[in-house]
C-alpha cells in the first residue's frame, strides 16, 4: 500500500481503494438493519448533501429509498437540481443497479391541514385558515405539535407497507442541525405540548417506539474543525441521555495529508511543535536539494503553505483523535473541491454515495 | 494572484471604524460564517483606535466568550481589560454575551406593573415563549440593541446576529413574534363568538368553530387557556413593545448605522450573502461592505501545472518526497484558492458596487486577544503585528 501522503487527489480511485483497505465495515450490521437513518450536523458541514448520499448509497442494488427533509428551506431540490419539492413523494434520482430515490419536503401546516382533513372533516376550510395565519398560529403555539407532525409523517412513510413489504427500504431524514435534533426527536417531552387524547396523540406514540427502536439510527456530519467536532461529541451524549441511538460520524470534506508523517511532526520551532509545524528549514533544504530553480520568493511562500498545511493537518488528526474516542464508527467522505464553484452537484452525489458504498455502507 | 489584489472597490474597514458617525456596526450572514469572531475583532480594533466599543456578542464559542473575560451569559457589558501590548489609546471595550430570557423579564417589568409582571412571567406560556420561541432570541437582541443605544454610554455599539438558519431571520424574526403576540387569533380561538369582527366572522363562518374546537382537542384545553390569560395580561404593555421593536427596525435604517455582510467561500454562505445585499437594499439598510472569511489565497507565484509535473517527476525519481509533497499541496491550494475566486466573482457580478475585503483563514482557532487582533489587522489590510503571541489572557 502506497504511503498515505502519497495519495493524490481525493477522487482518485487509488485513493478510494486505500480507503476501503483501511475503513471498510465501519458499517456495523446495526446500522445495516436500521430503516430510518436521521442525518445531523451543524449549519455548514453539509449535512443535506451527506443525507442525499446516503440515500442514494442505500438504494443502490435494486432498492428503494425515500429521503425527506422537514425544515422547509428546498435542500433537496437544491442538491439534486430539481424544481422545489411539492408535499408528495416524487422520484427524485436512480441508484446504480437499477435502485430508485424518492423525495419528500414535509410541511407542518400541510400535516395539520391533513389530519383536520382526515379526523375532522376540515378540509375544504384549510385555504381560508391557512390564509388567516391560523394554521401557522397553531403551530407556533405549541412547537412540540410542529414536531410531532413532522416525525409523525416521518414514521409513516417508515413503517408504510403492502402485503407486509415496507414500501421503502429505507428511509433518510435530513434533520434538524446538532443544536436542535435531539429536542426535535423527542417526541415524549413535545407530547406534553399536546392534548393527552386524539389521533395525534395516539400517533405520536408509534413515533416514540420508532425512534428509539433498533431501527433508526441517528448519524452525525460534521468536519474535522474545532467547532463541529465539539458539537459532534455533545450531540452524540445528548442522544445517549434521551435514548436514543447515535449512529455512524460521517466525516465530510476530508482532505488528504501531502505531507510525510516524519516531517510534518518534527517541529523543531519551540513555539510550533504543539501545532505540528513542519520544520521550515528542511521544507527549504528538500526544495534546493530536488534541484529546482526556484527564487526565493517561491521557495518563501511554499515554504509558508507547507507550514500552514502542516498545522491543518495536525488539527485535523486531533480532531480525529476526539471523535475516535467518542467510541462511534467515522466514516470519511472526501472535499470535491474540483467540482466547480457551486459546492457539490449531482455528480458528486453519486461520487459521495460510491465513497459510502466502500465503507460499508448497504 | 489572490482574490484581494483584483478587487474593486475594497472594503475600508479603519475608515468604517473611526469614523465618528458610525455609532451602530451589524454584523450578519449564514450561520457558521465566524460573525461572532468578526464582530469581536471588529470591536476590538476600533477601540485601539481610541473608540469607546461594546460589543454584543450572541451565543458565542466559549473561548472566544473567555477571550473577552465572559464566562456565562451577563445581559450587562463588562470590560475587557487588555494587558501589555493591546494599547486601547484611550479607547475603551466593552463586552457582554445576550441572555435572552432575562431581557425577555426585564422588557416585561419594564413595561408593566410588578403585580401584572409577575404574573405574566408565572404563566407557561410565556416561559415556552420566551425560552423557545424561533424568532425570541431575534428579537431580543434588537431590543437589547435598543437599550444600549438608549443608554448612550458608547460612542460605537458592534452588533452580531443570532445564528440563524438563514440571515435573513434577523430582519424578519422580530416581526414574526410581534404579530404572534398580537393576540388576534388568540382571542378568536378563546373566544370567537365574543372577540372575532363581524367581518372575521362572516369570512372563516362555521369552520372556524370546527377549527377551533380541533384545535383545542389537539392541544389541550389547558394550553389554550394558558395562552389566552398570558395574551389578556400581555395586552396592556403590548403597545409599548411594539413601538419599542419598531423603533429598533428604524434605528437600523438610520443614518450612522452600518451593516456588514460576512460570509466564507463556500457556496451556500455566498448565496445567502446575496440574498442579504439586495435585501437590505430593499429595506434601504445602510451596507457597509462585505468581509469574505477564511480565504486562502496562494503565497508562492508558481503555476499549479509547473507545480503537478515537477512533482511527477521527483516522486518517479524517488529523491526528493519532501519536495515533491510541497509542490502537491500547492497545486491544491492554487485549486481551492481558483474556487474561491470564482465564487467571490459571483458575488460580484450580482453586487458590483459592494466593497469586499477578504480575510485569509487563519491556521488555528481564534480564541484569544491577539488572534482576535491578528483578525482585525487582516480586516483593515494592514500587517499583523509583531509579537502577539506574548499577550497574556485579560480578565474582566
Amino acid at each position: 500500500m502506497a504511503p498515505a501522503w502519497e495519495h493524490g487527489d481525493a477522487l482518485t480511485s487509488r485513493n478510494r481503494r486505500a480507503r476501503r483497505i483501511t475503513l471498510a465495515d465501519m458499517w456495523s450490521d446495526e446500522l445495516v438493519r436500521a430503516r430510518l437513518h436521521v442525518v445531523t450536523g451543524k449549519g455548514g458541514t453539509g449535512k443535506t448533501t451527506v443525507a442525499a448520499a446516503l440515500a442514494v448509497a442505500l438504494a443502490t442494488g435494486g432498492r428503494k429509498t425515500l429521503l425527506v427533509e422537514v425544515e422547509g428551506r428546498q435542500g433537496i431540490a437544491h442538491v439534486f437540481d430539481v424544481p422545489p419539492l411539492p408535499y408528495e413523494e416524487r422520484r427524485i434520482a436512480v441508484a446504480p443497479g437499477g435502485g430508485e430515490v424518492r423525495a419528500l419536503a414535509v410541511d407542518a401546516e400541510e400535516a395539520l391541514l391533513e389530519y383536520f382533513a382526515l379526523f375532522y372533516n376540515l378540509g375544504f376550510a384549510g385555504r381560508t385558515l391557512r390564509r388567516m395565519g391560523a394554521i401557522e398560529f397553531a403551530t407556533t403555539l405549541a412547537p412540540g405539535l410542529r414536531d410531532v407532525l413532522l416525525t409523525g409523517k416521518v414514521k409513516e412513510a417508515t413503517m408504510r407497507a403492502r402485503d407486509g413489504i415496507h414500501s421503502y427500504d429505507a428511509v433518510v431524514l435530513d434533520a434538524p442541525p446538532t443544536g436542535r435534533v435531539v429536542k426535535f426527536l423527542d417526541v415524549t417531552r413535545a407530547m406534553a405540548d399536546l392534548a393527552k387524547v386524539g389521533p395525534i396523540h395516539s400517533q405520536s406514540k408509534g413515533v416514540v417506539r420508532l425512534l428509539h427502536s433498533a431501527d433508526t439510527a441517528v448519524h452525525v456530519v460534521t468536519l474535522l474543525e474545532d467547532l463541529p467536532v465539539a458539537e459532534t461529541l455533545e450531540t452524540v451524549a445528548e442522544l445517549d441521555r434521551a435514548d436514543l441511538r447515535p449512529g455512524a460520524v460521517l466525516i465530510n470534506r476530508a482532505r488528504p495529508s501531502r505531507l510525510p508523517e516524519r516531517w510534518a511532526t518534527t517541529g523543531t520551532d519551540p513555539a510550533g511543535s504543539t501545532n505540528g509545524q513542519v520544520d521550515a528549514d528542511r521544507v527549504r533544504a528538500g526544495l534546493l536539494a530536488a534541484g529546482l530553480d526556484l527564487d526565493s520568493a517561491v521557495v518563501n511562500g511554499l515554504v509558508t503553505e507547507t507550514v500552514e498545511h502542516a498545522m491543518r493537518v495536525h488539527a485535523e488528526r486531533q480532531a480525529r483523535a476526539r471523535l475516535a474516542d467518542a467510541g462511534m464508527p467515522l466514516i470519511e467522505l472526501p472535499d470535491l473541491t474540483d467540482i466547480g464553484g457551486d459546492g457539490v452537484d449531482l455528480g458528486g452525489i453519486y461520487e459521495l454515495s460510491d465513497v459510502l458504498r466502500e465503507q460499508g455502507v448497504r | 494572484m489572490s482574490p484581494e489584489t483584483s478587487a474593486p472597490p475594497s472594503f475600508d474597514i479603519d475608515e468604517l471604524l473611526t469614523n465618528r458617525t458610525t455609532r451602530v456596526v451589524v454584523c450578519c450572514g449564514a450561520g457558521g460564517v465566524g460573525k461572532t469572531t468578526t464582530a469581536a475583532a471588529l470591536a476590538l480594533r476600533a477601540a485601539e483606535q481610541g473608540r469607546s466599543v461594546v460589543v454584543l456578542t450572541i451565543d458565542p464559542a466559549r473561548r472566544l466568550a473567555q477571550s473577552m473575560g465572559l464566562r456565562e451569559l451577563t445581559n450587562h457589558p463588562r470590560r475587557v481589560t487588555p494587558t501589555k501590548e493591546i494599547d486601547l489609546a484611550g479607547g475603551a471595550m466593552h463586552a457582554m454575551m445576550l441572555d435572552m430570557r432575562r431581557t425577555f423579564d426585564e422588557m416585561v417589568q419594564a413595561h408593566a406593573s410588578p403585580q401584572r409582571a409577575a404574573q405574566i412571567m408565572a404563566n407557561p406560556f410565556y416561559q415556552a415563549i420566551s425560552s423557545s420561541f424561533s424568532g425570541t432570541q431575534e428579537y431580543m437582541a434588537m431590543e437589547k440593541l435598543g437599550q444600549l443605544v438608549s443608554v448612550d454610554q458608547w460612542d460605537l455599539i458592534v452588533v452580531d446576529t443570532p445564528p440563524s438558519r438563514s440571515a435573513l431571520d434577523f430582519l424578519d424574526a422580530p416581526q414574526r413574534l410581534s404579530s404572534f403576540l398580537d393576540g388576534r387569533m388568540i382571542r378568536l380561538l378563546s373566544a370567537p363568538a365574543r372577540a372575532g369582527s363581524w367581518g372575521v366572522r362572516r369570512l372563516v363562518g362555521a369552520s372556524f368553530g370546527l377549527f377551533s374546537r380541533a384545535i383545542s382537542t389537539i392541544l389541550g384545553g389547558q394550553m389554550l387557556a394558558d395562552a389566552s390569560a398570558f395574551v389578556q395580561a400581555f395586552d396592556t404593555m403590548f403597545g409599548g413593545f411594539r413601538e419599542r421593536a419598531t423603533a429598533t427596525y428604524e434605528l437600523l435604517r438610520a443614518p450612522g448605522t452600518a451593516f456588514v455582510v460576512v460570509a466564507t467561500p463556500e457556496a451556500d454562505a455566498v448565496r445567502e450573502a446575496v440574498y442579504f445585499v439586495d435585501r437590505l437594499a430593499t429595506e434601504s439598510m445602510p451596507l457597509a461592505g462585505l468581509v469574505l472569511n477564511r480565504t486562502h489565497p496562494v503565497l508562492a507565484n508558481l503555476p499549479a501545472a509547473r507545480a503537478e509535473t515537477v512533482a511527477e517527476t521527483l516522486q518517479r525519481s524517488g529523491n526528493a518526497p519532501l519536495a515533491a509533497a510541497v509542490l502537491r499541496l500547492h497545486a491544491d491550494r492554487v485549486a481551492l484558492a481558483g474556487r474561491e475566486r470564482r465564487l467571490l466573482a459571483r458575488f460580484r457580478r450580482a453586487h458590483p458596487a459592494v466593497a469586499v475585503v477578504t480575510v485569509p483563514a487563519l491556521a488555528v482557532d481564534v480564541h484569544d486577544l491577539p488572534a482576535l487582533r491578528q483578525i482585525g489587522c487582516l480586516l483593515a489590510n494592514r500587517n499583523t503585528p509583531p509579537g502577539i503571541d506574548s499577550l497574556s489572557q485579560i480578565q474582566d
